[in-house]
């Protein structure tokens, strides 16, 4: 399974692989990174037809995360992916403007690793159920 | 010629109607009174019965000199007085006559027309001396009328006076009302100033502390993250250990040592950020420090970026920087230049904002922030692609308490304190150019004798 990475500051690549080194060396997991809005949209147009699960942050110069978001939902039909939000701004305003444009779950920073891991896992694992 | 009593009738009638008497001397007029109906009585008697006439000529002639004698002793028979010497003559010749017939009455009989004659003169001399006493009299009613209605005019003068003091007394207490709550008003004044400039201050420290927030939550999720890896690479790297595979050692190893600097980074980074943000608060103590003009206006840029999407969540703009790179070190009041660029920042934001508003989809807003070193000193540009400032509102900006947004939103101190700042605080300049429409661009310009 596929996962992009939407974020603006560059050591999350150094981070999520590290965090994630046994699920990538299993090969359960395999990571994409952007560190823009645009560059995921691109990444995205090359990986069609590709399960595939986005965690973006929101706040990014440019192009943000729930614009991006906005997107992918509207013009990103298939497959519909699983698109999670990560802000440093845990408001609900943010949560429940994420929820409104379709998001599939909300995550603040400091990121909660352990957590994340067990969403992605179960999230799999539905998509696993719900593909069989 | 029978005039001894009707002498005395005219005496005690002025001595009975002076007003002196009538109002002091109650009681000496009854007297005068009753003496004036004697001699009234006793003039009739003298008249109709003439056998008694030598008793009662000399009883009118002493009493009448009598009287005299009293005018001048007794200030009850002061109105008489100039009476009295009217009358003397008249008395006298009356006397001498009188004696004359006593003692006798053929010499009286030859003399009698001298005594007639005398009689005439001292008539005469009466009348005379009644019309000079009368002048006398209304020439003294004069003055004394001249000098009552000169009292009357000191008094009222005296009382205008008292009057005029008692105004200025008040006007004065007035006055010194007015001056302290003139004082009062300024004294307010000044703390509301202070006040104000005080909470420009914190508004843009509000502004601030938002995006540090967000800012500083970024390195803290590297720090803990990477330390909570690291926890796990040591432990993997104890059981490769055990396991004797050095060459995977080592390489666990070379991560946690990447780890451990990234911690470090993103540490220092947290630190510089609450650095600024102590800094931006701290009031200015108008000292220069050397500073680094472009990383001061990247750090500033994202401050106010992040600043305002903290506040408002649907805000986005693109930012775009040119920074001049041969740009040395100079000297200038850090946080004051870092409050300008703040400024400027914020509101070239909130200008393509606003436009984003009234424009349709495809306006993408953005903000330049452009830093070049020119003959004179450096130039730090903010451009915006907003809706532009109208003409008429240019001239307004910088001044104090000038602001187009609504009430409560802007102190109209932020491009004022700005102003302030660059040309009195640093010799430079700030400019304004905007075209309506198509944009706005502010250029501060600090010269190079720092």
């Amino acid at each position: 399974m596929k996962i992009l990475v939407v974020d603006d500051e560059k050591d999350v690549k150094v981070l999520f692989e590290q965090r994630f080194r046994r699920e990538v060396k299993n090969g359960e997991m395999e990571f994409v990174f952007a560190f823009s809005g645009e560059e995921a949209i691109e990444i995205l147009k090359n990986l069609k037809h590709e399960a595939i699960l986005i965690l973006s942050d929101i706040n990014m110069p440019g192009m943000s995360g729930l614009d991006l978001l906005n997107h992918i939902k509207n013009k990103y039909v298939k497959p519909p992916p699983v698109v999670m939000m990560i802000t440093a701004y845990g408001d609900e305003e943010n949560y429940n403007t994420a929820k409104r444009l379709g998001a599939d779950d909300f995550l603040t920073k400091p990121l909660d690793f352990k957590l994340l891991k067990e969403k992605l896992k179960t999230m799999m694992d539905g998509k696993d159920f719900s593909s069989r | 010629m029978h005039n001894d009593f009707i002498i005395l009738i005219v005496i005690f009638s002025i001595l009975q109607s002076n007003e002196q008497t009538k109002t002091i001397y109650p009681l000496w007029r009854k007297y005068f009174i009753i003496a004036l109906s004697i001699c009234i009585i006793l003039l009739i008697l003298e008249t109709s019965i003439d056998l008694i006439r030598p008793v009662t000529v000399w009883i009118a002639l002493i009493l009448t000199f009598f009287l005299f004698y009293l005018s001048y002793i007794r200030k009850e028979f002061l109105p008489i007085k100039s009476l009295s010497l009217a009358l003397l003559p008249l008395v006298v010749v009356n006397l001498i006559e009188q004696a004359t017939i006593l003692i006798n009455q053929s010499t009286y009989t030859a003399w009698q027309n001298y005594f007639e004659t005398a009689s005439s003169f001292a008539f005469i001399w009466l009348v005379a001396m009644l019309i000079i006493s009368r002048r006398q009299r209304k020439a003294l009613e004069k003055e004394r009328l001249k000098a009552e209605a000169k009292e009357k005019e000191y008094q009222q003068a005296q009382f205008m006076k008292a009057e005029l003091e008692n105004l200025v007394v008040e006007r004065t207490g007035e006055l010194t009302l007015q001056k302290e709550e003139l004082i009062h008003a300024l004294d307010d004044l000044k703390s509301t100033q202070a006040q104000l400039i005080q909470s420009e201050k914190m508004a843009s420290l509000g502004e601030l502390t938002a995006g540090i927030a967000h800012e500083i939550k970024n390195p803290l999720n590297f720090v803990n993250n990477f330390a909570e890896v690291n926890n796990e690479l040591i432990e993997e790297m104890i059981a490769e250990i055990d396991k004797g595979d050095m060459e995977e050692v080592k390489a666990i190893a070379s991560d946690i040592k990447q780890n451990l600097e990234k911690i470090n980074n993103h540490g220092k980074r947290a630190d510089a950020i609450v650095k600024g943000m102590l800094e931006h608060s701290r009031t200015s103590d108008g000292e220069k420090t050397p500073t680094d003009i472009n990383a001061l206006s990247d750090e500033y840029l994202r401050l106010a970026y992040h600043g305002l999407r903290a506040k408002d969540k649907s805000f986005n703009a693109t930012m775009k920087t040119d920074f001049d790179d041969s740009i040395e070190i100079i000297n200038i009041i850090t946080q004051d230049i870092g409050r300008v660029i703040l400024n400027l920042i914020t509101n070239a934001f909130y200008a393509v904002s606003h436009t984003k508003l009234s424009k349709s989809e495809e306006f993408a807003p953005t903000v330049w922030l452009k830093t070049k070193k020119t003959k004179i000193g450096i130039e730090i540009s903010v451009k915006d692609n907003g809706n532009g400032i109208p003409s008429d509102v240019l001239d307004k900006i910088f001044q104090p308490f000038f602001t187009t947004k609504p009430t409560g939103e802007g102190t109209g101190l932020g491009l004022s304190m700005s102003y302030d700042i660059i040309t009195n605080g640093h010799g430079g300049t700030l400019k304004v150019e905007s075209i309506e429409g198509e944009g706005s661009i502010f250029t501060i310009v600090l010269p190079n004798k720092f």
